[in-house]
């Protein structure tokens, strides 16, 4: 074994990870935690990138606060790291100011759904041409493990140890009622399927929501008995894929089935194109 | 892989050989792809890399056939595989690619 080892030594030095031209390798390894699924998440999100062939000079990535939204400073993409709750108001502004940029929003479950559930339902509504992807690790991780707009029913958190008395947020479904034309959630489990999905939602015109499931070990897992592989095991035995499906049937649940798919797509003038319609018809004839 | 029924052709078809690359360095030792190999390559190691974490090692490294799941799992950018270059399916990348080359 140890000669092995040393051989497999040499040739890790030489070794290129082959994300390692979109990652800022200075930075990594990264501050999630041994276990965390935002890291697999945020490698789905940089494959789906290269896959789309979007061009990487015209591709920007804004985060907002939390674990997650420690993604954009990993990017080696023009990033930006906004406010709590703020991502998708950055994002709406930086596509309104350049309508050329894919504009690629990756953050958690509290600060789109919470602090910035407002501007969430909004762009949504507006069809705003972006990209939200939402890490659901179900807790507020950064800050300790709180209770979030996602902790599931009864599920204990440090503050509320018995159990969590609130119902969450159904995402896709919020999504869905709120005017998203492009809507998927997976869990880190499905790697494939979940780069496929990214990659239909970065090329897709309008706004497009990805939910992706992920454990939080240390947190949301230590209080509600999980630990990661056990989490991910779950995954595996409860999850139904069932594209198209009826958004009021998608459930997040232990006991019903955790529901994953790409549940919807639509295409409906984006916000941009509504506006030049309505507002500065001559603009578009000049222009065209 | 442990068939209930060998598939009819499992003669017939030839399965690719990769390689696992293991940056040792950046592994926090969660053990997602040595739980989820399909062909249980990965073992932990006892070595200790940097962190204080033990990386995992091809324990069977012959068995890879480059699937990439290690490589799409991991949460750290830590493992990667890439097809063996010796292995049929390389040649026949190799002789598939030199015509579109040459376009």
């Amino acid at each position: 074994m140890t000669t092995k080892s040393n051989a497999q030594a040499i040739g890790e030095k030489q070794a290129q990870h082959p994300l390692d031209d979109l990652l800022r390798t200075d930075r990594i390894p990264h501050i999630w935690c041994p276990g965390c699924g935002i890291g697999t998440a945020f490698a789905a999100t940089l494959t789906a990138i290269k896959d789309s062939g979007l061009d990487l000079g015209h591709t920007a990535m804004v985060s907002g606060i939390g674990c997650s939204g420690r993604g954009a400073g990993y990017a080696k993409l023009d990033s930006y790291h906004t406010t709590h709750g703020r991502a998708i108001p950055f994002a709406t502004g930086l596509k309104l100011a350049n309508p050329k940029l894919n504009v690629v929003v990756f953050s958690g479950d509290g600060d789109l759904f919470a602090i910035g559930g407002n501007h969430f339902i909004h762009a949504a509504r507006r069809n705003m041409d972006l990209t939200v992807i939402c890490v659901n690790n179900l807790n507020y991780g950064m800050t300790g493990g709180q209770v979030a707009a996602t902790t599931p029913h009864l599920a204990k958190t440090t503050t509320t140890p018995v159990g969590n008395p609130e119902s969450p947020f159904n995402l896709p479904l919020l999504a869905y009622a709120s005017g998203a034309t492009f809507i998927a959630r997976w869990t880190i489990m499905h790697g494939r399927d979940m780069v496929e999905s990214l990659t239909e939602a970065l090329l897709h015109r309008g706004f497009s929501f990805v939910e992706i499931l992920s454990p939080c070990p240390i947190n949301y897992g230590r209080r509600n008995k999980e630990k990661p592989l056990e989490t991910l095991k779950l995954y595996e035995e409860k999850s139904i894929i069932k594209n198209n499906a009826n958004p009021l049937e998608i459930t997040l649940d232990a006991e019903k089935g955790i529901v994953l798919g790409n549940f919807y797509k639509e295409s409906r003038p984006s916000c941009i194109e509504s506006y030049d319609r309505t507002c500065r018809p001559d603009f578009l004839e000049q222009s065209s | 892989m442990n068939f209930w029924r060998v598939p009819l052709d499992a003669q017939d078809v030839s399965v690719a050989r990769g390689i696992v690359h293991i940056i040792e360095d950046r592994c926090k030792g969660c053990g997602y792809c040595i739980a989820y190999c399909p062909k249980e390559v990965l073992a932990f190691s006892d070595r200790f890399n940097k962190k204080g974490y033990h990386p995992p090692y091809a324990r069977r490294p012959e068995e890879c056939v480059n699937c990439h799941y290690c490589e799409i799992l991991c949460p750290e950018f830590a493992i990667f595989t890439e097809l063996d270059p010796s292995c049929p399916q390389a040649k026949e990348l190799e002789s598939d690619k030199q015509p579109g080359q040459s376009n």
